[in-house]
């Protein structure tokens, strides 16, 4: 008894604080504690690029071939500017033909497809540079590019195990190298990807067979993605443009107002129905139910959860579902008071009984949730799935946590609520009973087998 | 129980809007939108005057990009589809229904969607609404294993089936028909919402047949035996109340997202108000009452072998 009222209050304190970490963490200002909600390109308004990939020619690992292509393409949108821009890869699936790998490249706020599509479109650039004597930003062009690479090998050394990569140059590459080694010993050899230095070797004596070691100060996650760039500097897999999606920003802007509106009014009328229907287990109902909202924000914002307008439209149809659990307790509990039990018993007996239905109506959206989110290949329906699927499991905490909480921290004594005929007063009864309290007794309930 | 005893108007009515929801499939078709079918879909707004919609559709056709068919959206708004297009040819439609270079078209949407994109997604669509009826027939069967008097627990999966496909064929009926009438088109979302109606609607069912299997192991052997019907109704009468107001909850934020949500969800939240409704009539009016119409035949049954 005691223990339900602290641990109530505890929960109503928790509760604030979420919700002020769900407004306060959406400015800047924040600093570590800035999570802003993540808004899909619907919302925000952008690019979406879909392009499939061409594996059938690769020999090796086609996961490790759409991973560097997933690289390459990801450089060449950073060079963008494009602030957080998305490139994921999707691997065949039952659905599509063999080796038709998909990348989707997404980029927020960007409209101009013909430019995106340009510069995603062309080809990298590896370059081999000297630096410039007395410098050390400037670098000469040497006329050795990634064309003239035939392969890259990542290696250990024996003794200290170092990481060191390995390039082969074709035999064009070769001559030029050679050349180049020859007349520059000591000097720093840059190597480029896209005009960004990405190892900087100091050249240490001449080599004529075509083939460099680059050595240095890197990780042996470091020069394995060095040695992925080298060996696929132009795209490693040919891709084609499959299908493309651009929106307005100022129809995102506009949908997430109208969401926004219809989550607030749709809290405010199922709360309302809650209290004129359910009485004070309904007003449990509401302040879980608005618990479950700051809850549910925050795992947005933490997880964080990319919110489309789907998404939206499933978190607030969440909340028509979220208030079903607390629903099927309230009349349990109806039932067992009719029965002739005492409050407290009631609500015990009401939770007991009514988590088996409540269990299998639940796992069943959360089958249709699952199913969706594995299968569907679209952001838009992901998100949906998602929002759905965190909400039923969330508001199903809510019900047998918080209501239940809150429904014990009040529950009556069973000598306070009785009367001289030893049944439920009719305070009690009129606060804990709900719409149509019908006077018809129960028949008495079985004992649990 | 009224639902019981008038159990046969209720099929009747059931199997009346099922078949309506069939010939509309049959005779109207469904119209799948550019998601599955491959093409190009812009959509235009004018913030000034919107111009004639057949003027916008000659001008576009006239670009020689293949059939292309225009309709209004909102108030300001064009939907445009046309084959696949590039982006260099959207511009050209773009300057093409400009009309006033006062009033120039501003784009709200622009998707290419090629073939082979679509008839991927419509595999895992098809795909995705068969694993989830058979997810949740087996779960049911599974669920209420512990039933097996009078009626087997295989009885209970097979009812939540019929329960199932009323409650996808009636919305699907009825795009079929707002598809005819206004030009409404079946996207990724419509599928999204008929697989949420599938896991949502058989909540209903499964509290009332969790209440026939309380009040079944409550009752003697020979009521059991003798009063099924009574039972079942007496369970209908007891969840009636929950029945309606979980659904009322979720109807009310579906209503509220229809009328007051952004546009792209409008047609998404009208599908999930058709099936929540068909999904909470059949829990009720279909699926309990076919339980006591299989033990009656099961009863005819065992009679004749005596």
């Amino acid at each position: 008894m005691q223990n339900f009222r602290i641990t109530a209050i505890i929960i109503i304190l928790v509760s604030i604080g979420v919700g002020y970490f769900d407004y306060h963490s959406q400015a800047p200002t924040a600093g570590a504690l800035y999570f802003p909600f993540r808004l899909g390109l619907d919302l925000n308004g952008g690019t979406q690029l879909t392009y499939s990939a061409d594996t059938s020619k690769v020999t090796g690992s086609v996961s490790d071939a759409m991973d560097s292509l997933r690289q390459v393409i990801e450089r060449r949108v950073n060079l963008f500017g494009v602030s957080e821009p998305v490139v994921q890869v999707e691997q065949d699936s039952v659905f599509s033909s063999a080796g038709q790998n998909k990348l989707i490249v997404q980029l927020p706020g960007v409209t101009d497809i013909s430019t995106a599509i340009q510069l995603i479109g062309q080809t990298p650039l590896l370059e081999f540079k000297i630096q410039n004597a007395g410098t050390t930003t400037a670098y000469a062009d040497t006329g050795l590019t990634g064309s003239l690479i035939s392969n890259a090998q990542l290696q250990f050394d024996p003794t200290t195990n170092e990481p060191s990569v390995i390039v082969n140059f074709n035999s064009q590459g070769q001559q030029l190298f050679d050349t180049i080694t020859k007349d520059n010993v000591g000097k720093v050899l840059g190597i480029f990807l896209d005009g960004q230095a990405i190892s900087l070797p100091v050249i240490r004596e001449e080599i004529a067979n075509g083939q460099a070691q680059i050595s240095g100060s890197f990780t042996a996650v470091q020069a394995r993605d060095l040695v992925q760039q080298l060996n696929y500097g132009a795209l490693p897999v040919p891709i084609t443009l499959i299908g493309t999606q651009t929106i307005g920003a100022s129809l995102g802007q506009d949908a997430v107002h109208k969401t926004i509106t219809a989550g607030i009014v749709a809290i405010i009328l199922i709360s309302l129905f809650l209290i004129i229907w359910y009485r004070l287990p309904g007003l449990f109902a509401t302040v879980s139910l608005l618990s479950y909202v700051v809850a549910m924000l925050a795992l947005f914002k933490l997880i964080p959860v990319t919110l489309t307008s789907a998404g939206l439209a499933g978190f607030i149809l969440s909340l028509g579902i979220a208030v079903d659990a607390n629903i099927l307790i309230f009349e349990r509990i109806k039932d067992e008071l009719r029965r002739g039990r005492e409050v407290r018993s009631a609500i015990s007996e009401g939770f007991a009984r009514a988590w088996l239905s409540i269990r299998d109506g639940n796992l069943s959206t959360i089958i249709s949730a699952a199913v969706l989110y594995f299968l569907s290949n679209t952001p838009l329906v992901k998100g949906f799935a998602l929002t759905l699927g965190i909400g039923v499991v969330v508001s199903l905490l809510a019900a047998l946590g918080l209501t239940r909480t809150f429904l014990f921290a009040v529950s009556p004594e069973p000598s306070q609520t009785k009367n001289k005929d030893g049944k439920v007063g009719k305070t009690a009864a009129f606060l804990f009973g709900s719409g149509f309290t019908t006077s018809t007794p129960l028949p008495k309930a079985p004992e649990n087998k | 129980m009224f639902v019981i005893t008038y159990r046969k108007f209720f099929y009747a009515f059931s199997t009346l809007t099922v078949l309506l929801a069939f010939a509309a499939i049959i005779f109207f078709g469904l119209h799948f939108s550019i998601d599955f079918t491959g093409g190009s879909q812009l959509e235009v707004a004018y913030p000034g005057a919107r111009p004639d919609a057949t003027v916008v559709s000659t001008k576009v056709n006239s670009l020689g990009l293949g059939i292309a068919t225009v309709r209004p959206s909102n108030n300001d708004s064009f939907i445009i589809q046309t084959p696949v297009i590039s982006n260099d040819q959207e511009n050209a439609v773009l300057s093409a229904i400009t009309f006033d270079a006062s009033d120039t078209p501003v784009v709200k949407e622009f998707d290419a969607v090629g073939p082979t994109l679509g008839k991927e997604l419509e595999g895992r669509a098809i795909l995705s609404i068969i694993i989830v009826i058979l997810a949740i027939v087996l779960f049911i069967a599974f669920a209420f294993r512990g039933v097996s008097k009078p009626v087997s627990s295989y009885k209970y999966g097979y009812v939540a089936i019929i329960a199932l496909v009323h409650d996808v064929i009636l919305p699907v009926g009825f795009f079929s028909l707002l598809g005819h009438i206004y030009g409404l088109q079946v996207d990724t979302l419509i599928v999204t919402a008929i697989l949420v109606i599938l896991g949502y609607s058989i909540n209903d069912t499964i509290v009332i047949f969790d209440r026939i299997r309380e009040n079944l192991r409550r009752a003697s052997d020979g009521d059991r035996q003798n009063k099924f019907d009574t039972i079942v109704g007496t369970s209908l009468r007891e969840t009636f109340g929950r029945s309606i107001n979980t659904s009322a909850t979720v109807l009310v934020a579906l209503i509220v997202l229809y009328f007051l949500g952004g546009e792209a969800t409008r047609t998404f939240a009208l599908a999930l108000i058709v099936g929540v409704i068909a999904g909470t009539y059949s829990s009720i009016f279909l699926a309990a009452p076919i339980l006591v119409s299989l033990k009656k035949a099961q009863d005819k049954r065992n009679a004749k072998k005596k």
